[in-house]
Parts: structure tokens; C-alpha cells; sequence
């Protein structure tokens, strides 16, 4: 097939099958130098940016939400278009009819969405409450299919942080595809897809697709329709860089008015971008200056997107993101490097238009990532604080050499594979559980097998294990259980219908479970081993609190007496999951990734035998546990380094933050040092890094004088914030943190 | 295998030597300076003990962080207290590809120390001051003695950074740069000089040891002064 909008492009088997993959392997340049060529922001740039920097402005001095459109229910098509500032836009569209104003999609629940209404001085209207008066929601129907151990197993947040009350999200659109082939091509491959399915016997998955299937042709309609609103005719391919980042942006648009997902990601488009610039630029039509720009405004548009979170949403996922996350750079499986100048131009945005939390910019380092590359990533994150790194030489064997992040750490094969997301279930908790035969102190029920509390004047570590694997069967079996209630509720009531028709019909699926408490439990079955820890009953007779004597080795410190003990059990944990089977198929995977909810994790978990108090925050991700290290930064790295990407193919995140004297004397030294640490830590096979290079006393001063720092981003779990985003309390336990500093 | 006496270890040294380094910070000090920011480490009996094996095993675990430049820094305390260890350290860091750097005040001198110059990288050589009067005063030892041994990195074409702690009201001036600039020009040697500013975050060392800080009265050196005086080497 022929488009005159290919013209230029080399021919491949992209242009007869939907193959973006092929397309860029086909036609992208690879481009090897440093950022010596970037261009700075124009006039108009900095004149809009200013625009969008009042309205963050107001939406600060208003607590957080500027404005809320509390009478329509958020869609493709049912919002007016629009604007920053018209005349100095060059990519067009907005979730609402207003910049950063929110709309409200109660298709994950409607009290999820009159709460967060109310919780910013809302009432959400009449018109909104009739509409859903009679319609079953997401949560509606989980509620009505939960078995009595589920709930309490949530109650007790055990396993908590579900998303059973909204949108699930980590599906990735691929949204690319709008622009290289036009949404009647799409339209037509779906079609063709369902009347094939036609052939198949009608048994529940193919009655299931087939009306999918429907939906999405039906979706892929708006998709156009919405675009029209705006002028666009985005039946065709585009036919130059601005018009694929439009139709691409569009496409992501109408996700993002479909769904509120936890995690909209957008994927991997900055070399797929390149590809029309390039063309653009030999054609003479645009110029470095002309192309940064148009990254500029897309990127601008990305950085205003919102959803209307509840206050208790806030509290798992702090600083209100979108984890609009974009991946770059990365290898091909031919050898040459996916990074593109574009690739470059995206990260320069954290430049021209200021460091940001969003886009989540995540570079997919490689060993074999050009030295200009590395090192322009490198100053980024000394200077910006805004970008996280992810291993593409362990992914690329799994995913491919076209996949992207969704959320934080979750790999999967653009428009091929997606995900149902999990949430994380509590393994410190866990521990206390089985000693306790069953029962929870925290919450004061009864949430397991009934067995004894565990008797002895200490702890034996043998008999300790053995209660933990009992209690490991159980809680597996419910939480694989407990997940399917929820993804088969979330594709009957709130199907992703945008997002889907932008993957090929048969997709691969992904569960993916998740744990925190990691590094607590990690040291806590430590010192049962190496110390003596004695158990403190209650007047009931539950343990609750323990004394322990004697030194014993704490993860972090490249020390395998314990680093192995935290290995052994991610691997207990995914080969326990795996015995039970999941809602279509999906293949078992396994995070170690809390975001900021290890704060309110920590709150809902009694003392631990490490010595952690009652209440106290976990440490996030795999992180070790704060200012348990002893040996310094790499050899907390090395620790992290061991737990198995194998066992843990949804991620395993680990934050590191180092002052910038500890980083090296100079710019030069810094940036040479931190290209050796990435390269070091990765080559061991470790799966992710946030770097923040900041001091301590940075964060003091920007947690006592907020006004101060109204752009001071940082990584917290997968993802950048805007620390004055974050509640007080998870503020806290960011400054508590440990902060590699010189010797 | 003789044991050394270690201090700490620290994985991620950046500050002492060339690119990403492993700091092992050995026990004891035969000098007493009153500028000293590691007074725990003054005491030879103390610390942890250690066969060299046992270090270079540890380094080798952070071997893929060094990248051209990195490697071991044996620092302290003063490592030429310990020199036989020291070379065994480095010769067994030799074998296993690890690039050796010294850092000393370069007071001491015996045969094992030439055995461990030649294993050594590289020397960081602390010339605490330019005039004998200062180093009898404030450090307790000749200044020839550090010459004497800058000439033996010299014939041995040992590369040498050179680091001088500026210390407002002591050795802060123009002059004393323009003094170290003399000396290091008349080492060819010699292709690095690091100003390094007096901090005062060791005072809660003293404090928790008991001991008086003898220069806890200075103020600090702000990072302008680093940049004027540098700008004269």
C-alpha cells in the first residue's frame, strides 16, 4: 500500500500491516554525537510557557486544583476545545475546555468521584449524579463480587492500594500509530479483525473481544471526530513532523479523556518524531530551532494534563502525577543505538521549558548507549533532578527492542502488550501475620489460617520460615484472586476502549503483583537469624513489639548474609503467585515498587523485629532501609543489584540520592562518575534508578519555605515530583531519607 | 598474610583520586595536624582487621564502577604506617586490574614504603604548608622530609596530585600559593595541584573523643577563596 504522506520514507512490510516498528527500524537515523547541536527556547516558547507557569501559580494558591467542571462526564468529544493562548500554540488540544481545569470520569466509581469533588470544595452536580444513578460502575461491580477474605485482606491493607474505586491505567495506546497510518486504516484493520473473529466458535473470550472489538472502532470514531472539533482532519497519515506529533498527541489526548488510570503512559515517540523531522529538515521546510519548538508545545501540553484524584488516592500516590512516562534512548536488536537527535530534544525540554515531573523521562540505558548520550544524560540529572534510568540490556531479551515503560518500571511491547495492574500487598505485615497465627494487630482481626502465636523466649529464624511460607501460600493464592475480581470488573465496566484499539487485537497480558516492605522484612528475618530478638507480647497474647540484642547484617550493604535473604524471597513470592491462575491468561509478574505509598504502608504496620517502630515508613521500592548503610552508596547499589529482574519482571525501583560533592569536584568529574555508576550498577544486572543529586538542606529549606521552591522536582519511586506537591508527612520521610554525602 | 588496620571502608570515594574510587581509610597516624578532620582514625590499636586479600576481594565487587579512570584509594590515618600491608594491597590489586592510588602526607619513609611506591598509580601528596615554620607548628614535622619523599615519587615517575587544606588566617594568601606553585613546578611529576577547603564538620569527632579541635576556632574557607587561589595555580 502507498500513501503520497510516506513519500520519502523507505518502503517496508510497515506499509501493508500495522508495524510501527518496522517503519522507524526502516527509516530511523541513529545519531551518536552530544547535544552541542540543541537549540535554545524561542520567544514564543518562553512567552506561553510563562502563560502556563501563572496557571500553576494559581492552581498552587488554590490547594491544588484550579477549577473542576463538576456538570460533564470526562470524554473525547464532550468538552468545547481549548486553549492556552491560541495564537501562540502549535499543538492543539485539552482534556477540558480550559487549561488545568479538571473533569470527572466516574466510570471507576461515582463516590470516588463525588469525594474527590467535595475534598476541593466541589459538589459534583445533580446531571452527573442521575447519569450514574443507574449504571454500574467498576467499583460498583468488584464490590458485588468480592468473597468476605478479600475485604478483609483490604481492610487491613494487607493488600492495599487496589485499583478497585479507579481506573487501573499502565496500558499503554500506541499512540504513534495514528500518525503513520491515519485512523480510517486503523478503523478498517479493526473491522477486518472482528468479521475474522466472526470465523471463531462463539465461546466467552471471542464474544468478549468481539465486542471489544465494537467498542473500539466505535472509540476510534470520536478519536476523529474529537480531533475535527479542533480542525483536524486526522482521517489520513500526517504528512509532516508537526502534523505526526498532533495526531500522536490526539490519540493520547483521547486517553486521557477516556480513562484516569493510575499511570497514562505515553510510550516511546521521540525517535519515531525524529523520523518526520529529519524529512522535514531535508526538505528544507523546518530548522533545529523549529523543531524544538514543536517538542516544546507538545511536551507544555503534556506537563498540564490532570486527573481529579480523592485525598486517600493522594495519599498512596503523592504529588499528583500522571506518569505521563516516555521512554528513550536503548539499543536495537541490530546492534545500532535508538537514540536520535530527537531523543536529545525531549530531554533538552527539561531545559528550555524548565525541570519538570512530567513527562516521566526515562532513559533505557544500555552498556553500548552512545558516550554523547550518556554523558548529556548525566548532566541532565545533575542538573534537573528529572530523569530515572531502566536497564534496556535485561528488558530488550524479553521485550523487544520497541517497548516502553508504563508507570514506573513496567516494560511492555508498545500496541503488543499490556498490563492488569496490581497494586502491592504488604510483606512486613506478612511476617507479623504469621507470627502472630493469623491475626493482625494493626487492625485488630482475624485476616489468615488460624494457628498459634509463636511461643519461645526469642525467635527461631527455622520455625519462623516456616510459618512465613504457610502464610506466603495464603496470601498469594487471595491476592491472585482478589485481582482477577478486579480486571475481569474493570474490562466489563470501564474498558480502555481508546487505548485498546491502539494495540493489535491479540495482545499479550501481563498481572502484575506487586510487594512492599521489601527491605524490612529483608532485615527483620536478618536479625531472627544473626541476633536474638525476643518477642513482646500484648495482655491478648499477640506480639507486638520485639527487643533485639546483637549485631546482624542490614540489606544495603553488599553483605549476601542478608542481600540473599531478600533475593530468596522476591522468589518465593512470584513462584507462590504463579500457582494460581489468572483472568485471561495473564502471565504472572512481580514489582518491588511502592511510589510514595510505603509512607502510608509503614503507617498500617506494627513494629517490626529490624527495629522499625510502629507506624514508621517503609523504605521505598528495594530501597535499603534509611541510614542502615554503612559502606557507602555503591555498596548499597550492589545490594539492590541482586534481586533477580528474573523473578521481578515488573520492576524492581530503587532510589538513590547523592549531594553533589559526594558526585565528584566538578561538573566534569560529576557527570564522568555518574556515567561510571550507571554503567556499574547496570552491568550487574540491576533493573532501575532514580538519581537525585541535591542536598539535604535543600529540602529543608524548600519544606519550610515552600514559596521558595516552587520548581524543585525531584525522583521519588518511579517517578518525579514537585516536592511542594507532596503531603507534609511524605515530605518528611523524603528529607529522612539517606543522602550519599562525602567523607 | 600480615593484617592491616582499617578505619572504614567507603564505596564510593570521588573526592580522593581520579574518577570513581573504593576509599579504604586505614588506622593510624603518626602526625598529629592540627587541621586533621579524621581524628578517629589517629590511633593505631583501633579499627578492624583486615588481610589484604580480604580488601582487594571487597574492592573487586565495585570493579564495574571504575571505568578508565577509578580504582582503590588507600587513604587514612596515614597508610605509610602500614606500608607492608599497603603493598600487598596494591600488588594484589595489580594483579586483578585495579588502578592503585596513595594518599599521604608523605612523612615517613622505610623499604617497604619503596615496595609500595612501586605499586602505587598514583600518590596524592598532602604539602600541608609551604614553610617549615608552619609545618613544625601545626603538623609536628620537618618539611623536608615531605620534599625529600616528592623526590623519590620523582625518580620513580610516580604521577603526583598534590593537596594543600587552605585554612583561613593560616595559609590563605596569594604568597603561600605562589610558595606551592615553586615547589610543584620543580617536579615534572607533579600534574595536578587540588586546593581543598578547612571544614569544620569533624568538630563532633573531637567532641565524642573528648579531644579539643585544635583549629575548631578558624572559620571555615568559602568556596570563593578555592576559586581566587586556584585561579593562581
Amino acid at each position: 500500500m502507498k500513501h503520497e504522506n510516506w513519500t520519502g520514507f523507505n518502503e517496508g512490510v510497515w506499509q501493508d500491516e500495522i508495524n510501527v516498528r518496522d517503519f522507524i527500524q526502516l527509516n530511523y537515523k541513529e545519531y551518536k554525537g552530544d547535544g552541542s547541536f540543541l537549540a535554545g527556547a524561542t520567544k514564543r516558547t518562553d512567552e506561553l510557557m510563562s502563560t502556563v507557569q501563572e496557571l500553576f501559580k494559581k492552581e498552587r494558591k488554590k490547594g491544588g486544583v484550579l477549577d473542576v467542571d463538576t456538570d460533564t462526564v470526562s470524554s473525547l468529544t464532550s468538552y468545547k476545545p481549548g486553549y492556552i493562548d491560541k495564537e501562540k500554540e502549535l499543538i492543539f488540544g485539552m482534556q477540558t475546555d480550559k487549561p488545568l481545569k479538571r473533569g470527572v470520569n466516574p466510570f471507576g466509581g461515582i463516590r470516588m468521584a463525588r469525594q474527590a469533588c467535595a475534598a476541593y470544595g466541589y459538589r459534583l452536580s445533580d446531571k452527573v449524579e442521575d447519569e450514574f444513578r443507574f449504571r454500574t460502575t467498576h467499583n460498583d461491580g468488584v464490590f458485588r463480587a468480592y468473597a468476605d477474605e478479600m475485604r478483609l485482606a483490604r481492610k487491613s491493607h494487607i493488600i492495599t492500594g487496589l485499583p478497585d474505586a479507579y481506573g487501573r491505567g499502565r496500558i499503554i495506546g500506541d499512540y504513534r500509530r495514528v500518525a503513520l497510518y491515519g485512523v480510517d486504516r486503523l478503523m478498517a484493520q479493526k473491522v477486518k479483525d472482528k468479521k475474522a473473529l466472526a470465523e471463531k466458535p462463539y465461546i466467552v473470550e471471542n464474544i468478549r473481544l468481539s465486542e471489544e472489538l465494537f467498542q473500539q472502532i466505535t472509540f476510534l470514531g470520536y478519536l476523529k471526530e474529537m480531533a475535527a472539533m479542533y480542525g483536524f482532519d486526522i482521517s489520513e497519515p500526517a504528512k509532516d513532523a508537526k502534523e505526526a506529533i498532533q495526531w500522536t498527541y490526539f490519540a493520547y489526548l483521547a486517553a486521557i479523556k477516556e480513562q484516569n488510570g493510575a499511570a497514562m503512559s505515553l510510550g516511546r515517540v521521540s525517535t519515531f518524531f525524529d523520523i518526520y523531522i529529519e524529512r522535514d529538515i531535508e526538505r528544507g521546510i523546518l530548522t533545529e530551532e523549529g523543531a524544538q519548538e514543536l517538542m516544546d508545545d507538545f511536551v507544555i501540553k503534556l506537563r498540564i494534563a490532570r486527573h481529579l484524584r480523592t485525598p486517600e488516592y493522594n495519599e498512596l500516590f503523592g504529588g499528583d502525577p500522571m506518569w505521563i512516562t516516555e521512554s528513550l534512548g536503548g539499543m536495537g536488536k541490530d546492534g545500532r543505538t535508538l537514540v536520535t537527535k530527537n531523543t536529545f530534544r525531549m530531554l533538552n525540554t527539561l531545559y528550555t521549558l524548565g525541570s519538570s515531573s512530567e513527562p516521566n523521562l526515562t532513559v533505557l540505558w544500555s552498556e553500548s548507549l552512545p558516550e554523547g548520550f550518556k554523558r548529556f544524560c548525566a548532566k541532565v540529572s545533575c542538573d534537573t533532578d528529572s530523569i530515572q534510568y531502566e536497564n534496556d540490556d535485561i528488558m530488550r531479551p524479553h521485550h523487544g527492542d520497541d517497548y516502553a515503560i508504563a508507570c514506573c518500571v513496567s516494560a511492555m511491547e508498545v500496541g503488543k502488550q499490556m498490563q492488569f495492574f496490581g497494586a502491592r500487598c504488604n510483606l512486613a505485615k506478612l511476617l507479623l501475620v504469621a507470627i502472630n497465627g493469623g491475626f493482625d494487630t494493626t487492625s485488630g482481626i482475624h485476616i489468615g489460617p488460624q494457628m498459634p502465636v509463636m511461643e519461645g523466649e526469642t525467635l527461631c529464624f527455622d520455625e519462623v520460615m516456616n510459618r512465613v511460607d504457610v502464610y506466603l501460600e495464603w496470601l498469594c493464592k487471595l491476592y491472585v484472586n482478589t485481582m482477577n475480581v478486579i480486571h475481569y470488573m474493570h474490562d466489563k465496566y470501564a474498558y480502555e476502549k481508546t487505548q485498546m484499539a491502539l494495540h493489535d487485537t491479540e495482545v499479550t497480558r501481563f498481572m502484575a503483583f506487586g510487594v512492599a516492605g521489601f527491605s524490612v522484612l529483608a532485615d527483620s528475618l536478618s536479625a531472627i537469624k544473626y541476633a536474638k530478638v525476643y518477642p513482646v507480647k500484648d495482655e491478648l497474647g499477640y506480639i507486638t513489639d520485639f527487643r533485639t540484642e546483637g549485631e546482624f547484617p542490614k540489606y544495603g550493604n553488599d553483605d549476601d548474609r542478608v542481600d540473599l535473604i531478600a533475593r530468596d524471597m522476591a522468589h518465593k513470592v512470584i513462584t507462590e503467585l504463579r500457582k494460581t491462575p489468572t483472568y485471561r491468561n495473564a502471565i504472572h509478574t512481580l514489582s518491588v515498587l511502592t511510589i510514595t505509598s510505603n509512607v502510608m504502608y509503614g503507617k498500617h504496620t506494627g513494629a517490626t523485629p529490624d527495629g522499625r517502630k510502629a507506624g514508621q515508613a517503609f523504605a521505598p521500592g528495594a530501597n535499603p532501609m534509611h541510614n542502615r548503610e554503612e559502606n557507602g552508596a555503591l555498596a548499597s547499589l550492589n545490594s539492590v543489584a541482586k534481586i533477580d529482574y528474573e523473578d521481578c519482571r515488573d520492576g524492581i525501583s530503587n532510589t538513590f540520592t547523592i549531594t553533589p560533592e559526594a558526585l565528584g569536584k566538578t561538573e566534569e568529574d560529576r557527570v564522568s562518575n555518574l556515567v561510571n555508576i550507571l554503567d556499574g550498577y547496570f552491568s550487574q544486572k540491576a533493573h532501575h534508578i532514580n538519581v537525585n543529586v541535591l542536598n539535604r538542606e535543600t529540602l529543608i529549606k524548600a519544606y519550610e519555605n515552600p514559596d521558595d521552591y516552587p520548581n524543585l522536582t525531584i525522583r521519588v519511586s518511579g517517578y518525579a515530583v514537585n516536592f511542594n506537591k507532596l503531603s507534609r508527612e511524605q515530605q518528611r520521610e523524603v528529607i529522612s531519607r539517606t543522602f550519599h554525602e562525602s567523607v | 598474610m600480615i593484617k592491616g588496620r582499617v578505619h572504614s571502608i567507603q564505596s564510593l570515594g570521588t573526592v580522593d583520586g581520579p574518577g570513581v574510587r573504593f576509599a579504604v581509610f586505614l588506622q593510624g597516624c603518626n602526625l598529629r595536624c592540627k587541621c586533621c578532620h579524621n581524628p578517629d582514625t589517629w590511633d593505631i590499636k583501633d579499627g578492624t582487621e583486615y588481610t589484604a586479600e580480604e580488601i582487594v576481594n571487597k574492592a573487586l565487587r565495585y570493579k564495574a564502577y571504575f571505568g578508565k579512570e577509578g580504582g582503590i584509594t588507600l587513604t587514612g590515618g596515614e597508610p605509610l604506617l602500614q606500608s607492608e600491608f599497603a603493598a600487598e594491597v596494591f600488588s594484589l590489586c595489580r594483579k586483578n586490574g585495579i588502578n592503585t592510588c596513595l594518599d599521604t602526607s608523605g612523612s615517613l619513609y622505610s623499604q617497604n614504603t619503596e615496595k609500595l611506591l612501586k605499586v602505587t598509580d598514583r600518590v596524592l601528596l598532602d604539602i600541608k604548608y609551604t614553610n617549615n615554620v608552619l609545618y613544625c607548628e601545626n603538623v609536628g614535622c620537618d618539611m623536608e622530609r615531605v620534599l625529600r619523599f616528592l623526590g623519590v615519587l620523582q625518580e620513580m615517575s610516580i604521577p603526583v596530585t598534590v593537596r594543600q587544606v587552605i585554612i583561613p588566617t593560616v595559609n590563605d594568601t596569594e604568597e603561600n600559593i605562589e610558595e606551592l606553585k615553586k615547589i610543584t613546578e620543580k617536579f615534572s611529576v607533579v600534574d595536578k595541584t587540588e586546593l581543598l577547603p578547612f571544614r569544620k564538620i569533624c568538630q563532633v569527632k573531637y567532641d565524642n573523643m573528648g579531644l579539643t579541635f585544635p583549629f575548631g576556632h578558624l572559620p571555615e574557607c568559602s568556596p570563593d577563596t578555592i576559586d581566587r587561589l586556584m585561579a593562581l595555580l
